[in-house]
């Protein structure tokens, strides 16, 4: 395959961009596509042939063992660089994110596991950070405070004393939760998570799961990475697995359990899911 | 904030007590004048501190570009003061300029870069100086430049100047309360804001007061020197940056998480290479206070300006990690190096003794400050 494919080149395996995913999900469309995408450092093989559909408006999770090649696939996804061979569309049309910029620019945001905040800055700082409002060219705080105060209203988000606190002072739980909000402010359309939950608290992780259920039931599609097979069936729609570079298996979450999951996760095959949702590799 | 400022009236009381022309009127302007160079070069030290990055060498670089206003605005050259003073001050930022170039493009660190720069600066320095052929001292001749220090306001627009600051200080708080409370968002109890006009006004009749009263022995001395509106008016400026606008806002932002920054779309490069061309064009100004101050300037410079620039900034409670600090912390430190300065220099305490007590002071500012800083971490 060509580094870079033409936009005419489109596969022609059956799995292109449709209305339509390959496990027979009815009318849900496919908001992200991915086709033979592979990527390699070197010699070395990262990941290799995925297909993946990501389902508009939900929560899609993506597990795996470490190194199975989750981080470098979402890597691929959010432009921090480019596929070594491969497709991607969005929205059925085939996208080229050779930047972060570009990906975010599309609607794709990605919360990666350092969060990327400033701690010296407040929670509004960080929020608009990179795309303050302004009036007469100096900032207006009173506008974005306001909008951040609503956001995380809408978001349910509570347990944030006041916006205006820095980061700094916030919970591990409260600084995912404004990271993704952020995310969410800036119109993002799917909203990939890494590991959201690693690192928290009981209590915690229960108000980022319940962030997740949120961000989905206001049409936001989510792509959550998680080792966290708890977390996953509470809050997944469909599920995909990655086992040694290659995508084993995806599809709705009520088709896998716990036991299954792990057994795609440690092999890459399961007999207790219906084949059709396994990949051949 | 709060630990330094009692600092500084522990250190009033102490001077005062010890001789009672410290609050006099004269003393008190002398060690204004004394304290801009300080806060000056603490101001422009603050821009760079606040990326995690320091300028070794504002203390030769502004030093260089008074030196270079003097010798423009000198017999030979006679250039005109509007146009040597900024061209003056405009070589330090250029100076600020290559600096952010060097260290942002070629990745050098900034301690390395601009310790290079104090090196070289001294040199070329001293090689101005000396190439005069005044004996290794330039002196100033021109009247502004001058007057920069040594002439002052008259009375009136003292008093003018004063009030108008007063008033638009309590302008932008009311403004502010009063448009956070119209949108129902949270405001200090009006108390506070009422309390905090009130003490602007009572600092400004108390600072009109002390300008306005005569201080000459000979001849009738009255007004605000104008040393202290410029200082003002950078501040001004600095403050301006750091809190309205993006560019204040990307600075502090490199400086607490520079990838974060340039995740979130911040051009850091850019405001990088900015945060160095206003440590330069601040340090630019100050030079010119220095000169003024001096009369001039000899081959001989002293190397501790850069010293107490940084001192001024850290013990106003500026980080030297980056990311916190404000123009304002520059204003506390420069009066408290100030004060010490003059305090000491009123009870014909040495220099030695001097240098002692600031570096106590700057260890003990800093002591007290990460301390307090620890406990309110540890409360939130």
């Amino acid at each position: 395959m060509s580094n870079t494919p033409e936009p005419s080149n489109l596969p022609t395996s059956t799995s292109g961009p449709s209305e339509h995913d390959g496990s027979g999900e009815g009318s849900a469309s496919v908001l992200l596509s991915l086709r033979g995408i592979s990527k390699n450092f070197g010699a070395v093989q990262a990941i290799q042939n995925v297909n993946l559909d990501v389902v508009d408006g939900q929560v899609t999770a993506l597990i795996g063992d470490n190194g199975a090649g989750k981080s470098v696939l979402i890597k691929t996804i959010s432009g921090i660089w480019a596929p070594s061979s491969g497709h991607i569309y969005w929205k059925g049309e085939e996208i080229h994110v050779h930047t972060p910029r570009n990906a975010t620019d599309l609607g794709i945001a990605t919360v990666y596991q350092d969060l990327a905040l400033c701690d010296n800055l407040d929670i509004v700082q960080n929020m608009y950070l990179g795309r303050e409002e302004t009036k007469f060219s100096m900032l207006d705080e009173i506008k974005m405070e306001l909008a951040t105060n609503q956001l995380l209203k809408d978001l349910s988000v509570s347990t944030v004393k006041s916006v205006r606190q820095l980061v700094a002072s916030l919970s591990g739980g409260q600084r995912q939760a404004i990271a993704v909000a952020r995310a969410v402010m800036r119109d993002s359309q799917l909203v990939i998570l890494d590991e959201p939950t690693a690192a928290l608290g009981v209590s915690q992780t229960a108000q980022v799961l319940q962030l997740i259920r949120t961000l989905s039931s206001r049409g936001i599609t989510v792509l959550v990475i998680s080792h966290n097979l708890n977390d996953v069936f509470t809050v997944a729609d469909r599920i995909a697995v990655m086992h040694l570079g290659t995508l084993c298996s995806s599809g709705p979450a009520s088709n896998y359990d716990t036991a299954s999951a792990v057994e795609l996760i440690t092999t890459g095959h399961s007999s207790r899911v219906p084949p059709s949702l396994l990949t051949s590799s | 904030m709060v630990p330094v400022v009692v600092g500084l009236i522990l250190l009033v009381v102490y001077f005062q007590i010890r001789n009672s022309v410290f609050l006099t009127s004269g003393n008190l302007v002398n060690l204004f004048v004394q304290a801009t160079i300080f806060i000056l070069l603490g101001m422009a030290e603050i821009w760079v501190l606040l990326l995690g990055e320091i300028d070794l060498s504002i203390g030769i670089t502004s030093v260089l570009g008074g030196a270079i206003a003097v010798i423009l605005v000198d017999a030979q050259i006679h250039l005109s003061w509007f146009l040597a003073l900024p061209f003056s001050v405009l070589v330090v930022t250029a100076i600020g300029a290559l600096y952010g170039i060097i260290v942002v493009r070629l990745r050098v660190p900034s301690f390395i870069v601009t310790l290079a720069g104090f090196l070289a600066f001294q040199g070329v320095l001293i090689y101005l100086v000396d190439d005069q052929g005044t004996g290794g001292t330039i002196t100033v001749h021109e009247k502004v430049l001058y007057d920069l220090v040594y002439g002052d306001l008259t009375p009136m627009w003292t008093w003018l100047f004063v009030i108008a600051c007063v008033a638009f200080m309590s302008y932008r708080m009311i403004k502010t309360d009063v448009s956070r409370r119209s949108s129902g968002l949270f405001t200090d109890p009006l108390a506070l804001v009422i309390s905090k006009v009130v003490m602007l006004v009572v600092a400004g009749l108390v600072l009109g007061i002390i300008f306005d009263a005569n201080r000459g022995s000979f001849t009738a001395l009255r007004g605000m020197p104008f040393a202290i509106p410029i200082d003002l008016a950078v501040l001004a400026f600095g403050t301006f940056i750091l809190t309205k606008t993006k560019a204040g806002r990307y600075i502090y932002a490199i400086g607490g998480n520079k990838e974060a920054a340039r995740r979130a779309g911040v051009r850091v490069e850019r405001y990088r290479l900015l945060a160095f061309c206003l440590t330069g064009l601040m340090g630019g100004v100050g030079g010119l206070l220095y000169v003024s101050n001096l009369n001039g300037v000899n081959d001989g410079p002293s190397s501790t300006l850069t010293l107490y620039a940084i001192a001024a900034a850290v013990i106003g409670g500026t980080s030297l990690f980056g990311g916190r600090g404000k123009m304002m912390n520059a204003v506390v430190g420069g009066l408290i190096i100030g004060t010490i300065y003059n305090g000491m220099a009123l009870l014909s305490m040495s220099a030695s003794t001097q240098y002692i007590v600031t570096g106590i002071v700057l260890l003990a500012a800093v002591t007290i400050d990460s301390l307090a800083r620890r406990n309110s971490s540890a409360v939130s």
